[in-house]
């Protein structure tokens, strides 16, 4: 864990420094084959009417955008943005990545280039758009310069300025010149277009980066080829925290291809060789003897038991406390009470982690699948001791990211530990799917016990949830646990409105944590915590309506009230959900709401369980209110996602710890939903318009909840463990 | 030792241990074909074998013997197969790593059921995509097939519903 540390250290620093790192370093070009095309660089050039637009003669507009794609669509949702305000043409729109080393070579010019969250649009909407209507001006006023007219007399549309008067018109390329040597207005006083005034933006554009996804033209970066490249697989103790003692590298010396092995760090080793296949091979043919430490006595069964202990804990654990919870359960009538449980899960990004290094003559590159360029950079730098104004990163789009290939940057830091040992030779630093699948950053374990109480006419009178689990600040970011208590982890319980608030009101409240913090590194997964609280939330919700009496919607909504929005979204979900309306035999409704990253979601889903326990789910209905909606069909993309990557983690997904290791190594034992499972899904859509909100992860909350809520109506049993395959439940 | 690749001969040096993934994408430069588990589970490498689907991560080079290899490079000029165009079309990729296997399964499928049912498709795509696109890619084979008509298959994708915008505003 120090390696973590020191890199989160030397990251805030980085982030803290970075602007008076800034002015006056050269650009350089970086070494960039042909074939590298697909991270299209970016290099200061005369047509540049701003940082976000480049203006060709043939009037092109590259749009430049800072976040990382990974298949979430915001290439195209923010050059959306970028475009609506510009006015141009969108068949002639472009883009292109800067990459983070000119980012702070301009002192970081482009901001945020850090990709999670869900917060690639919401949080940079409002600058884009500014610099989509502030190159627009620009355009517009160089175009009035050249015919001596004031600006005010001219109209820019699709990429045409027209004056209307003297019936001349020229286009942006014609004046791109020209308008990128004007001063730019100040982006304070530009007044931006209304949604509904919106053509390009809000609308179902198709992905600009779709062509090269079917014909294997793509390139990711596991697919780099650089001349004279090695390829290098790693290998970590396979314990969390044990140590490398030693290995016999004459072993595997004459086996074909093989360069070498590299120790990178006292617990991590790589064998080099001239492709992946050999270094593998070999890798897997190299004796190594490792010092497993204390953490291979560690298993499920006993981390099971450290969690149940922080259940029953005393001690000083509240985050929210609203009158006196526990004595109003005592006290009512009626009393609920479950311990629900969620494992550890493995992000399984379909491209494994990987990470090409070139160290040359001074300079550091790196080639990387990356949801945070400037932490890799940073990453870059402090390993390979090459001071950061001679690194850069170019950002290749990601083969899956879902929360691992942000805070963590151990890839690139080992590629480059490689690359130190073969300078001048790039080295492309591959995991294989099983180094992939038992060293990734988990979602958190964690369990809950939720207690209620109801009164004699089936009202709510007190509800309690304890949730004693893993901590991810513990691991990645300290500084955040504040005065001892960690609010990130009851994420979806929240009191503030605008993130992830609880929808409901109750007399009396309290929410605890108990941190309980394993060897297993641990890190954000999609959705982060909304995932098993959404869960422990809306479940246990569902066996209070049931001992109320109350019908599950109505249940819901009378501890609604003051909270509209989530209640509008829940409607909407059971309006077009055919809420309370007859289904066929055997078929059985659940529904469920929750809210993270700013957005509402709710969803119903309609399943039938047959006696051997095949479920099968007949219908889904999605509701999200993301407050605007810059693409409908890829945030409809995006729910389809979440709710197949939500069903594999209550259905099949789980990584268990067996003599301090993982015990799943592949898809075989972590497998994955597919096809024949996936349940058609219908979404609604009803963005409110007076916020921005994510997209990605709030739609993911919902899911379990929703199908897990049908299953216990349709079996009279709810669900508490999970993935339920363990429990006798497999999905058809 | 020779291998038939997308019409074409090439000759490589390679063990003959190594899997026939890694002779196309580090022997040839064919890396349309994914690596996503090694264990012939995911499907990312899918190829054609005399014209069937294969999974390329599990077939040593030994076991090819005179088999005609297909990769997605291969598939058709120019992006052409119908699979492929309403791939695009219905903007089917998120992160595009699995297409390139889903694609080559989706098209052996349509060659040997040209109207497949739901049931064909879901016999025949067993490819695993982490992205969740199960759905865009179930709707895209049924407009390669000429089953759906791709506007109505795109209108679907389209929609903000009205009467759920009133629900939220009252």
């Amino acid at each position: 864990m120090n390696t973590n540390t020191s890199m989160n250290l030397s990251r805030r620093q980085f982030l803290v420094n970075t602007s008076a790192v800034g002015g006056g370093l050269a650009l350089g070009l970086g070494f960039l084959p042909e074939a590298m095309a697909a991270a299209s660089y970016t290099t200061l050039t005369p047509d540049e009417i701003n940082i976000w637009v480049v203006v060709k003669p043939d009037d092109t507009c590259v749009i430049r955008i800072a976040r990382s794609e990974m298949g979430q669509g915001t290439r195209t949702g923010l050059a959306q943005l970028v475009a609506e305000e510009l006015d141009c043409d969108w068949s002639k729109v472009t883009t292109e990545m800067p990459t983070p080393g000119q980012s702070l070579a301009r002192k970081r010019a482009w901001s945020d280039m850090s990709t999670g969250g869900s917060r690639g649009i919401r949080t940079s909407q409002d600058y884009v758009r500014r610099g989509g209507a502030a190159a627009r001006l620009m355009l517009m006023q160089a175009a009035a310069n050249r015919w001596q007219v004031p600006v005010g007399e001219l109209l820019a549309k699709e990429g045409v300025i027209t004056h209307a008067i003297s019936g001349r018109t020229v286009t942006y390329g014609q004046v791109a010149l020209d308008a990128a040597k004007l001063t730019p207005p100040d982006p304070k006083t530009l007044i931006l277009k209304k949604p509904s005034q919106w053509r390009i933006a809000g609308k179902s554009m198709r992905r600009l980066d779709t062509a090269d996804k079917v014909d294997g033209r793509k390139n990711f970066s596991i697919d780099l080829q650089l001349p004279g490249m090695l390829t290098a697989s790693v290998k970590q103790s396979p314990v969390f925290g044990g140590k490398l003692v030693s290995y016999d590298d004459s072993k595997i010396s004459k086996m074909r291809g093989v360069k070498g092995v590299v120790k990178i760090n006292d617990s991590t080793l790589a064998v080099v060789a001239d492709n992946f296949w050999r270094a593998n091979m070999a890798l897997a043919a190299l004796p190594i003897v490792w010092d497993e430490g204390p953490n291979a006595q560690v298993s499920s069964d006993t981390i099971d038991a450290q969690l149940k202990q922080g259940l029953g804990a005393t001690g000083d654990f509240w985050q929210r406390k609203e009158g006196d919870a526990p004595d109003a359960i005592a006290k009512a009538p009626k009393k609920v009470e479950a311990v629900y449980t969620s494992p550890f899960l493995a992000h399984a990004t379909m491209e494994p982690m990987n990470c090409t290094v070139l160290i040359s003559k001074g300079r550091a590159e790196a080639w990387v699948p990356t949801q945070s360029a400037e932490g890799s950079l940073a990453a870059l730098a402090e390993s390979s001791g090459v001071p950061i104004e001679n690194c850069d990163v170019y950002k290749m789009d990601l083969g899956g990211g879902f929360g691992r290939r942000g805070g963590h940057q151990e890839y690139v830091t080992q590629a480059a530990q490689v690359a130190l040992k073969f300078p001048g030779k790039p080295i492309k630093l591959v995991w294989s799917r099983e180094e992939d699948m038992t060293h990734d950053f988990y979602r958190p374990i964690s369990m809950a016990k939720m207690s209620a109480g109801i009164d004699a006419q089936g009202n709510m009178v007190g509800f309690h949830v304890r949730v004693s689990g893993q901590s991810l600040n513990a691991l990645l970011a300290p500084m955040n646990i504040k005065n001892n208590k960690d609010t990130r982890q009851l994420q979806g319980f929240w009191q503030e409105p605008g993130d992830a608030q609880l929808g409901y009101t109750f007399p009396n409240l309290l929410t605890e944590y108990v941190m309980r913090n394993t060897h297993v590194p641990v890190g954000p997964w999609r959705g982060v915590n909304t995932n098993q609280n959404g869960i422990y939330m809306e479940c246990f919700l569902e066996e209070c309506a049931r001992a109320a009496g109350r019908d599950s919607l109505e249940f819901r909504r009378v501890l609604m009230k003051n909270h509209p929005k989530h209640l509008a979204v829940l409607n909407a979900a059971a309006e077009a959900g055919d809420w309370g309306k007859p289904l066929p035999t055997g078929v059985f409704r659940g529904i469920a709401q929750f809210m993270g990253y700013a957005s509402y979601s709710a969803a119903t889903a309609e399943v039938s369980v047959s006696a051997k326990g095949e479920v099968r789910i007949h219908r889904m209905v999605f509701a999200l209110d993301s407050g605007h909606v810059v693409n409908p069909a890829q945030v409809k993309a995006q729910i389809e996602g979440s709710v197949i990557m939500g069903l594999s983690a209550v259905f099949l997904g789980e990584n268990t710890v067996e003599n301090g290791r993982m015990k799943e190594r592949n898809f075989d034992t972590y497998p994955l939903m597919r096809l024949k499972e996936s349940p058609k899904v219908e979404t609604v859509l009803v963005p409110s318009g007076d916020f921005w909100g994510g997209v990605g992860e709030p739609t993911i909350c919902v899911v379990g909840p929703a199908v897990l809520n049908a299953i216990f109506a349709a079996t009279g049993k709810p669900q508490r463990d999970l993935p339920l395959r363990k429990y006798g439940l497999t999905l058809v | 030792m020779k291998l038939n690749v997308n019409g074409r001969v090439r000759e490589l040096d390679v063990e003959p241990q190594m899997p026939l993934l890694w002779a196309l994408r580090d022997g040839l430069g064919l890396t349309g074909t994914k690596y996503g588990c090694g264990v012939a589970q995911c499907g990312a490498c899918t190829v054609y074998l005399n014209g069937q689907p294969a999974r390329s991560c599990s077939i040593p080079m030994s076991a090819l013997s005179q088999a005609k290899v297909t990769t997605i490079e291969g598939l058709s000029p120019n992006a052409s197969h119908a699979v492929q165009k309403a791939w695009v079309e219905l903007d089917v990729p998120q992160c595009g790593y699995c297409q390139s296997g889903q694609i080559m399964a989706a098209a052996a499928l349509l060659a040997k059921t040209p109207k497949p049912t739901d049931a064909d498709i879901d016999a025949a795509m067993t490819n695993i995509c982490r992205c969740g696109t199960y759905q865009r890619i179930r709707d895209a084979i049924h407009v390669a097939a000429g089953q759906k008509k791709l506007g109505d298959v795109l209108a679907s994708y389209d929609t903000l519903d009205a009467s759920a915008v009133s629900s939220v505003q009252a």
